[in-house]
């Protein structure tokens, strides 16, 4: 059974705490957010039964949202989630060709994880940065006007990051 | 700052705009700038830089007013709200329903997810406090003391900068309880939604802040009524609501007096595609397309020297114009930058102000690809209670995908045309009108891009299609 740390315990308590009394369920996405941050980057069932317990809510309830919103990750994904961009504005700009690209460079099709698992290549739509197509978004952050360079770098430095964490 | 010229008051009807904005003015600053006018000042994300901008005095001034005068103030303002649908704010606000004993609450919609919109996020991540004390003073006049900020999941480094700045706010007395001696308290609490475009949808937001999947509400009952919780509820775009502290400090009548018409104030306008300047501009509302475009004070011109093919003025959901319906209106006048002059002629010939996402694209970009695009968009993003959007979209997105990939049918196009009517309307939600318009405006304006398609499926995969007729009459070179 998967279980908060005390610290992100009290988080818990503060959020809830934002709504009315037995309003609760109301902090079922910001705390699915906490649960898919803490325990490997994606919602495990026993995690959303965990946050089912949290709210004393029906696991099921947490089954229904987690199933709806397209941040959370139902399967396993790499240790850094590429996300592209691929609507219309950034289509125009390119987004197209990053995608290719990404795909050469880690050896993946679209919604895969690379062989080492460093890396996974999601396309989203319209993330709210068309005017700094093309982009996406790299955990809590956007990386704007891509390029293939761009990308080369941002890959390196992920690898950097991920052996110096090792 | 040109509040009170001629830019600003007085004019109404095209011509006179015309006139005003190339000839007797023409060397005044005439951009007026409410809401960005200290995006540039060093340290402004923070309380002590906005506070020397004359930030909270209007909060200062408005919790010294009956909330029912603040109400008239906006109502006076002619304010239409900024999230798409336009309707007049002050209006919105008088419906709240007032029961005995039950709590209210305003929520500020920053989910800002239609394609092309990225303003609020700019206004957000840069003049935080603008917001915050926009939310302030509508919290006093709608009587909210919890007041939400839903912002989308995406965005995930805004909300430490939303609540710096409550903090700070909070800090200084503005917000917390007995603010400002008044006697009234106030909370705004951040939320982030987790990646879904039907939850900028208001009963949609409310549902997905009440911990549920983002399937839209049948109205009645409005959100005003029985809206978050059950409870009296307003939703507001953040930019609406940024604009309340400009109306505040320069009263209802005189923020009235920008713009034209029923456009009045400022607008934020997000302008992305195959521009020079892409980005976050405020205009006054009395500006022209063609100005938009091409002056250097905004998008400075096509990029790469290209002409001008097409363009989504108002977000995703809006219809797409060719150069010429454009830059003129069909019956020949100059299209300006506003509610009333966007919207000339309908569906027809004209499109809508929207979001303020404003899309341009060149001669070299392909309708049908482009409209495929939002096509799957729509298709992803439909919460699926309704058949004529759950399928629809995703008939839509498979004849789209046929005819642009050269697998299409001379039939396709008139079918596309056919699933288009028949969601229109249809649908517990305007999704499906925002799914149904781009496709039906392509066919519309395009469609023999769509016929080429359709003729030439071995050329349409190496080449595009280009201008053809759609080349702008004006040739506005520049
Ligand atoms: C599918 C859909 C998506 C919407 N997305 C947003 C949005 O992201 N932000 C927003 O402010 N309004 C959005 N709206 C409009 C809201 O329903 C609502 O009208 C608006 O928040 C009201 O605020 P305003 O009057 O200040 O514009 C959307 C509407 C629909 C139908
Ligand atoms: S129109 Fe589409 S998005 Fe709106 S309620 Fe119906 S199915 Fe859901
Ligand atoms: S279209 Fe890619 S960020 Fe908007």
């Amino acid at each position: 059974m998967p279980a908060f740390s005390e610290e992100k315990l009290e988080e818990v308590q503060k959020i809830i705490a934002r709504y009315p009394e037995g309003k609760q369920k109301s902090a079922l996405i910001p705390l699915l957010h906490l649960a898919q941050d803490e325990f490997g980057g994606w919602l495990d069932v026993p995690v959303m039964d965990y946050v089912a317990s949290l709210l004393q809510i029906e696991p099921i309830e947490v089954y229904e949202v987690a199933t709806f919103y397209s941040m959370y990750n139902l399967k396993p994904v790499g240790k850094y989630v590429f996300e592209v961009c691929q609507t219309g504005p950034c289509m125009i700009n390119g987004s197209d060709q990053i995608i290719d690209y990404i795909k050469a460079r880690l050896d993946i099709n679209v919604g895969e994880t690379s062989a080492d698992g460093m890396f996974t290549l999601k396309t989203v739509e319209c993330l709210g940065a068309c005017g700094y197509a093309p982009m996406m978004q790299l955990g809590k952050f956007y990386r704007e006007h891509l390029t293939k360079e761009k990308v080369d770098a941002i890959i390196d430095e992920c690898r950097k990051n991920a052996a110096v964490n090792n | 700052m040109a509040v009170g010229s001629p830019t600003s008051c007085q004019i109404t009807g095209t011509a006179k705009i015309k006139q005003a904005i190339y000839s007797n003015i023409a060397d005044q600053d005439m951009g007026v700038k409410l809401l960005l006018k200290d995006a540039q000042v060093e340290g402004i994300r923070y309380y002590d830089a906005y506070r020397k901008q004359g930030g909270y005095t209007a909060a200062e001034k408005a919790l010294k007013m009956a909330p029912e005068a603040i109400v008239e103030e906006v109502k006076k303002s002619g304010l239409r709200g900024r999230g798409g649908a336009g309707f007049p704010t002050g209006m919105k606000w008088s419906f709240i329903a007032k029961p005995e004993g039950v709590p209210r609450h305003l929520v500020c919609n920053a989910d800002e997810s239609e394609p092309g919109t990225f303003k609020d996020r700019y206004l957000m991540e840069f003049i935080p406090h603008l917001l915050i004390e926009g939310l302030i003073i509508s919290s006093f006049a709608l009587g909210s003391n919890a007041t939400y900020i839903y912002i989308r999941g995406e965005y995930a480094w805004i909300p430490d900068i939303l609540e710096q700045a409550i903090d700070e706010a909070k800090a200084h007395g503005f917000l917390g309880k007995n603010i400002l001696g008044t006697g009234f308290d106030c909370e705004i609490y951040v939320q982030r939604g987790a990646g879904a475009y039907i939850c900028g949808e208001e009963t949609a937001l409310i549902e997905s802040l009440e911990g549920k999947r983002g399937n839209p509400r049948i109205k009645p009952p409005f959100p005003a009524v029985k809206g978050v919780w059950d409870r009296p509820t307003v939703v507001n775009n953040v930019e609406t609501l940024a604009a309340v502290v400009p109306i505040i400090n320069m009263g209802g009548e005189e923020y009235a007096r920008i713009g034209v018409g029923r456009s009045t104030g400022t607008k934020l306008i997000s302008a992305c595609g195959n521009i020079n300047k892409p980005g976050v501009y405020e205009i006054d509302m009395t500006i022209s397309v063609e100005e938009f475009i091409y002056s250097d004070e905004y998008c400075g011109g096509i990029a790469n020297g290209k002409k001008l093919k097409a363009c989504i003025p108002g977000g995703s959901s809006v219809p797409i114009l060719p150069a010429n319906l454009l830059l003129k209106t069909a019956k020949g006048e100059t299209r300006m930058m506003n509610y009333e002059s966007l919207s000339d002629g309908g569906f027809q010939t004209g499109s809508m102000m929207g979001s303020g996402g404003f899309i341009v694209l060149d001669e070299d970009q392909c309708v049908v690809r482009h409209t495929l695009t939002l096509a799957r968009f729509y298709r992803h993003e439909s919460c699926g209670q309704c058949s004529p959007c759950r399928e629809g979209t995703g008939w839509m997105e498979k004849i789209l995908k046929n005819i642009e990939y050269g697998r299409g049918k001379s039939s396709d196009i008139d079918l596309l045309w056919d699933i288009q009517r028949k969601i229109e309307g249809n649908t517990i939600c305007p999704l499906g009108d925002a799914a149904a318009w781009p496709v039906a405006a392509a066919i519309r304006h395009f469609r023999d891009e769509f016929e080429w398609h359709v003729a030439n499926p071995v050329e349409s995969q190496q080449r595009n299609y280009g201008l053809a007729h759609y080349a702008d009459p004006l040739a506005v070179a520049v």
